[in-house]
């Protein structure tokens, strides 16, 4: 295990005295942080003043012996204003233990890969607050799917529903690329597919739902959403969107929905989950398509 | 031993739009990603997409722009591909279904961004690289692209002669990350290097943890020199705690800057008496940093960035994603109170370098989007260029890597006659490399062998992998990339100067020291993070240093490069491109003209006033 430490950087005075008037405003920040001027990070503060947050992380490793049996490690990371619970894993692993293992990228909530069982309900590490939850803070990946590693499940059922549902523009002819003009579309059918559209594939709403974890077919949440962006939109022709439907109301598709609404619940990203699966049955009913 | 006709190496806006682009030439192609696909970091792009579609505007005027706000050291020949390809390629987001934001009358908006004559950026909400992500993803899918996703590529597998104008990519060699397995990836045709930026040798960025110039090394360790590495773009507007960005949308739209007076400062203080918030992004990094250094600033970190008179209607239309962002990132309602914002590490304008093709100096070696350089953005790129890049240039490699011709470039590459030595003694040594030692774990192979390139890649590649894995006791890799990027953030930041920028090279050359000790705690070959982090940090530690080689050289004040000595640009030395490359071991710089001479005519250089 390392540690390290942050010392502060033992320098000589950085400045030639006859540069003073042109010394930069960040050269003017930098030395005073070097002479000790400017107030040490608030990190720093925090663990003087010994706040910590105690979180309780699942770990788990088929290959690695003392991890083959899934357990809870405690980590005590030193607490910051605005931290989240990405910020507190990455703390532990860069600080504590370089082994714990979870997926993060954009750490701005575009990237969905960091959706996770925090206290009980699936969320996005990066934009949850740790001053929000109750200590001692539980991280434990994504209930009902397979566990690759610590937090780290196996995605390719939820990749595997997303593709099922034909998920691209299905226009009837390209044009070429000379007489290249956009589709027209109504700022009011925008509107009425943007939420759907923000789906950032996290797989929290399919973690979440029931009925998904009873029918492994189930096309689930996400998927349905998926498909109602595109079944929605006005610039796909009435033909292709009655191709969607039959999709949707296939035995395991939207009727599956028992509206419990956990979907709409924990999606990060707002997007009214249930709300759009309720709709798509109706348009099925409209259109006279068999439900199940 | 994986095959096939083109391979792309990251799947971010450049690596789909390449692959469906060779893969419409006809070429078997697949994708190898260390991400999935929608998780590349394109998806946070915010903005929009420069493209002159209106009446009024053309594609002149968005060269012209361009050239301009380079600070005229991009080369005209790219600069007018980008302008005249960008409508055609933006149309064809848009029938391949991306949901942009529209008019009344049913057509995509465009709106005005910093720097431009004429408000042609295209845009989806503040979240435009996320449905440009997912539009292109759902075009891969649709043509059932292979996709090799969470596969991370170490190195490249090249030839070995002694010119790199000569060497020839044969493949790649990656790493699943899922199962530890090292594999070999065969190109008929071409690799294409689409792997980003290099914004985490920073500490305070924009970009994601996984932009980490993986690209840029591995090219630049192959011999394909890098170009115009010290200009590094500060944007005006990332959140204090975490970097995450603020959009150039909001300034676009109407948004104020405020220093702790409640001081319009970029006209109070004339940085930018006529465009104010909306001048470049460098004018107005700079604007809010010397406010910050002369007291003006809010808890001495920061400005205020004010979007509430805009009105909650036109916010929640066109800013809606920037209220979430500072609401769960910094706990501030955006409709109630202004938002704390300073200048954040965002985008790296130079890069591997190419021509208009993709093309780098070394045969069947691509690169397109951020980790190349062909080069649009010059000295600074303005706001909604980056996004018509990666599907101009990212189309227009995959289509040559297929065999599409796309005629002679008029941009030449590597080493040739039409160069310029340097002849400055480098102040700092560069440090051991790990490249004569076979043994060393900080040994990346370098450049293969004539003979069965591919294969002694991978060998040299597990051996590597290997040795990492075998020490079990050292430096990790954690302690480096954090000491790295503090002394790049420190030191080679919005202002520069000489002892600091080889402070900084001495820093980095101690990390290539403790590199050389460098182990892998996680003794798991199944989704071995410590691992991958352990050789991105290699590649980290060569990019750093590649900027701050440039920053050291470039002494004159162009774009996003400001140097304390001399705080003029400097037209009569510097009309020029820096690049690195990497000889034995050893960078060594060269210089190549600017071409500013474009298909009619030859962009002056003018003062650069906003």
């Amino acid at each position: 295990m390392s540690t390290q430490q942050q010392e502060p950087e033992s320098q000589e005075s950085p400045q030639d005295p006859e540069m003073k008037g042109t010394e930069s405003p960040q050269q003017r920040r930098l030395k005073e942080k070097e002479e000790g001027m400017v107030d040490e990070h608030a990190e720093e503060e925090a663990e003087a003043a010994g706040e910590t947050v105690h979180i309780k992380v699942f770990r788990y490793d088929p290959e690695v012996a003392d991890k083959q049996e899934p357990r809870f490690d405690d980590f005590h990371v030193p607490f910051e204003k605005g931290m989240t619970v990405l910020d507190a894993v990455m703390y532990a692993r860069d600080e504590f233990d370089s082994s714990l293992t979870f997926r993060h990228s954009c750490r701005q909530a575009v990237c969905g890969s960091d959706a996770f069982f925090v206290n009980g309900s699936q969320m996005l590490g990066c934009k949850t607050q740790l001053s929000e939850l109750e200590q001692p803070v539980r991280i434990e990946p994504l209930p009902h799917q397979e566990v690759v590693k610590d937090l780290v499940v196996d995605m390719d059922h939820f990749y595997d529903q997303m593709h099922a549902v034909e998920p691209y523009f299905q226009d009837e002819d390209t044009p070429a690329a000379s007489d290249l003009e956009e589709q027209r579309q109504s700022p009011e059918n925008r509107e009425k597919i943007k939420m759907s559209s923000r789906c950032i594939w996290c797989g929290a709403c399919m973690s979440s739902c029931n009925i998904a974890a009873g029918d492994n077919e189930y096309l689930g949440p996400a998927a349905i959403n998926k498909a109602y962006k595109f079944a929605m939109d006005d610039r796909e022709s009435e033909e292709i969107k009655e191709h969607r439907l039959r999709i949707l109301e296939q035995e395991h598709g939207v009727w599956r929905c028992q509206t419990q609404f956990s979907c709409t619940e924990v999606c990060p990203k707002d997007i009214p989950l249930t709300e759009h699966i309720q709709e798509l049955k109706r348009e099925a009913v409209k259109k006279n398509l068999k439900f199940w | 031993m994986y095959e096939h006709d083109v391979l792309v190496v990251g799947a971010g806006g450049a690596g789909l739009r390449a692959a469906i682009a060779a893969h419409e030439a006809g070429a078997d192609t697949a994708i190898v990603s260390k991400l999935h696909p929608v998780r590349s970091h394109t998806g946070a792009a915010e903005g929009g997409i420069n493209a002159a579609l209106q009446e009024g505007d053309d594609w002149e005027l968005h060269a012209y722009d361009t050239m301009k706000g380079s600070d005229y050291l991009a080369d005209a020949p790219a600069v007018e591909t980008l302008a005249q390809d960008a409508p055609e390629d933006t149309m064809r987001l848009e029938h391949w279904g991306m949901p942009f934001s529209r008019e009344e009358d049913g057509r995509v908006s465009q709106r005005p961004f910093g720097g431009l004559s004429y408000p042609r950026t295209t845009y989806a909400g503040a979240e435009t690289g996320h449905h440009l992500l997912h539009t292109m993803y759902e075009q891969v899918v649709k043509r059932g692209i292979q996709v090799y996703d969470e596969w991370y590529v170490m190195n490249l597998a090249t030839t070995d002669e002694e010119d790199p104008n000569d060497r020839q990519c044969e493949g790649i060699v990656a790493y699943d990350v899922q199962t530890g397995t090292v594999e070999g990836f065969k190109a008929n045709q071409g690799v294409i290097l689409a792997t980003g930026g290099p914004g985490q040798a920073f500490d305070h960025t924009t970009n994601a943890v996984s932009c980490t110039g993986d690209g840029h090394a591995m090219a630049y360790r192959a011999g394909a020199p890098l170009e115009d590495m010290e200009f590094i773009q500060f944007h005006p507007t990332s959140l204090p705690s975490t970097g995450v960005l603020i959009s150039e949308g909001v300034r676009g739209e109407g948004g104020i800057l405020y220093n702790n007076e409640g001081e319009r400062f970029m006209f109070e203080y004339g940085y930018a008496n006529n465009s104010g918030e909306l001048a470049s992004r460098d004018v107005v990094a700079r604007a809010e940093l010397d406010e910050v250094a002369e007291g003006r600033g809010v808890k001495d970190e920061y400005v205020h960035l004010d979007m509430r008179h805009l009105g909650e209607e036109r916010i929640l239309d066109r800013l809606e994603n920037i209220l979430h962002l500072a609401e769960d990132f910094e706990g501030v309602d955006g409709l109630v109170e202004p938002m704390p914002v300073k200048p954040g590490q965002h985008y790296a304008m130079g890069g591997i370098e190419v021509d208009e093709n993709g093309q780098t100096c070394i045969d069947g070696l691509y690169a397109a989007g951020e980790c190349a350089c062909v080069s649009v953005h010059g000295g600074n790129r303005l706001g909604g260029n980056a996004l018509p890049e990666l599907i101009v240039f990212g189309k227009r490699a995959g289509a040559h890597a297929a065999g599409d011709d796309l005629g002679e470039p008029e941009i030449r590459t590597g080493y040739g006659d039409d160069v310029e030595d340097d002849d400055t003694e480098l102040p700092v040594a560069p440090g051991a490399s790990g490249l004569d030692s076979a043994d060393s774990v900080a040994a990346d192979g370098g450049v293969a062998a004539e003979t069965g390139t591919l294969e002694q890649a991978v060998e040299r590649e597990r051996a590597r992998v290997d040795r990492l894995m075998d020490k079990d006791s050292g430096v990790q890799h954690a302690e480096i990339r954090a000491k790295l990027q503090n002394a790049m953030t420190d030191y080679v930041n919005v202002f520069r100067n000489e002892e600091g920028i080889e402070k900084a090279l001495e820093i980095i050359r101690e990390c290539r020291e403790e590199y050389q000790d460098v182990y892998v705690d996680d003794p798991s070959t199944t989704f071995n993070t410590d691992l991958q982090q352990t050789i991105e940090t290699r590649n980290l530690i060569d990019v750093a240093e590649t900027i701050a080689l440039g920053a050291l050289v470039r002494n004159e004040f162009r774009g996003a490069h400001w140097r304390q000595e001399n705080q003029v640009r400097d037209d009569e030395n510097w009309l020029k491109h820096t690049l690195v490359s990497w000889d034995d071991g050893e960078p060594s710089i060269f210089y190549r003209p600017v071409i500013l001479e474009g298909e009619e005519k030859t962009y002056e250089p003018k003062v650069r006033s906003y």
